[in-house]
């Protein structure tokens, strides 16, 4: 129950984080891709307020043996740098710069009343639900297991 | 510094950075939007009331923010639908293969000093600086 309250005020100050720093706005996010017309570099500052939190806020959580509410922490297990890493982020890079919405702050826009938001995380989800259906698709000449790998990748994902 | 016009962009950073310690510090948990969507998408008994809840914040915390502070939101007009469907398709497909957002790898990641997060950053503002370039100055669209 705790957690869900926390869970609760985590999203609640993201969602307040992204419409402060307007990147609600897929026109600023553009304006920050766009290197070569008339560059915008909000999404720069954005990045090193939250980053500059993480780099320090994390290393002083991960000292404790164990969250505050919970029994362990959830962290990402992978440590390869392999072809779904750099070709995922890649396919999400063109997206994002078609789109001008990331993941947060086109689930945050929702909040807005805009059209755009809804279509883009109908959209989204489409996406992702697509690649679940074609990473859990057994291959034909699939060995009991053999789909392990694609299966894990899923698992403790950022 | 007054006309420094940035305050809001780094103030919302920060406030995101805070979101991103609050889970992690309370649930242990990873503030990566696209890894607690696909959570959703794929439910798992137990896993799926705090991750509805971080969303449920994330929209409501966006719409009481522009409740409060109205000024400033210029909606698009006459953005292609295709484009927005091709980018959202697109977008959920790469986060789920990659195994992260802008905020998974991006805040948290770096946040962790991870090589990964890193590769995955560049990777994708790096298409996407690709792209804007191609629709917007090659193609003329948007």
């Amino acid at each position: 129950m705790k957690q869900n309250v926390a869970a609760l005020l985590a999203g609640l100050l993201f969602g307040v984080g992204l419409a402060l720093s307007r990147m609600v706005e897929p026109a600023k996010v553009i304006g920050f891709l766009d290197v070569a017309g008339d560059w915008d570099p909000s999404l720069a500052f954005v990045m090193a307020g939250a980053v500059g939190v993480t780099l320090v806020a994390y290393r002083l959580i991960l000292r404790r043996p164990v969250p505050l509410l919970a029994p362990r922490f959830h962290l990402p297990t992978k440590r390869d740098i392999d072809g779904p890493l750099v070709a995922g982020a890649g396919i999400f890079g063109i997206g994002w710069g078609l789109a001008g919405y990331c993941p947060g702050p086109g689930i945050a826009a929702l909040g807005l009343g805009t059209w755009e938001a809804p279509v883009f995380v109908a959209a989204l989800a489409a996406g992702a639900l697509s690649h679940k259906w074609l990473s859990e698709r057994p291959a034909p000449e699939a060995q009991p297991g053999a789909g392990r790998e694609q299966g894990g990748s899923a698992t403790e994902s950022a | 510094m007054e006309n420094f016009p940035f305050w809001g962009a780094l103030g919302g950073g920060v406030l995101i950075g805070a979101a991103a310690a609050l889970l992690l510090w309370c649930n242990g948990r990873i503030a990566g939007v696209s890894g607690i969507v696909n959570g959703l998408l794929s439910p798992v008994r137990g896993e799926t009331a705090w991750r509805a809840l971080f969303v449920i914040g994330l929209v409501a915390g966006a719409g009481i923010y522009a409740a409060v502070a109205p000024a400033g939101y210029g909606p698009r007009t006459g953005f292609p639908l295709g484009l927005l469907v091709l980018g959202g398709f697109l977008v959920g497909f790469g986060t789920r293969m990659s195994g992260g957002c802008t905020s998974g790898h991006g805040v948290c990641g770096l946040g962790r000093r991870s090589p990964r997060a890193l590769v995955a950053t560049l990777s994708f503002v790096l298409t996407g600086v690709v792209t804007v370039f191609v629709v917007r100055h090659l193609l003329g669209v948007s």
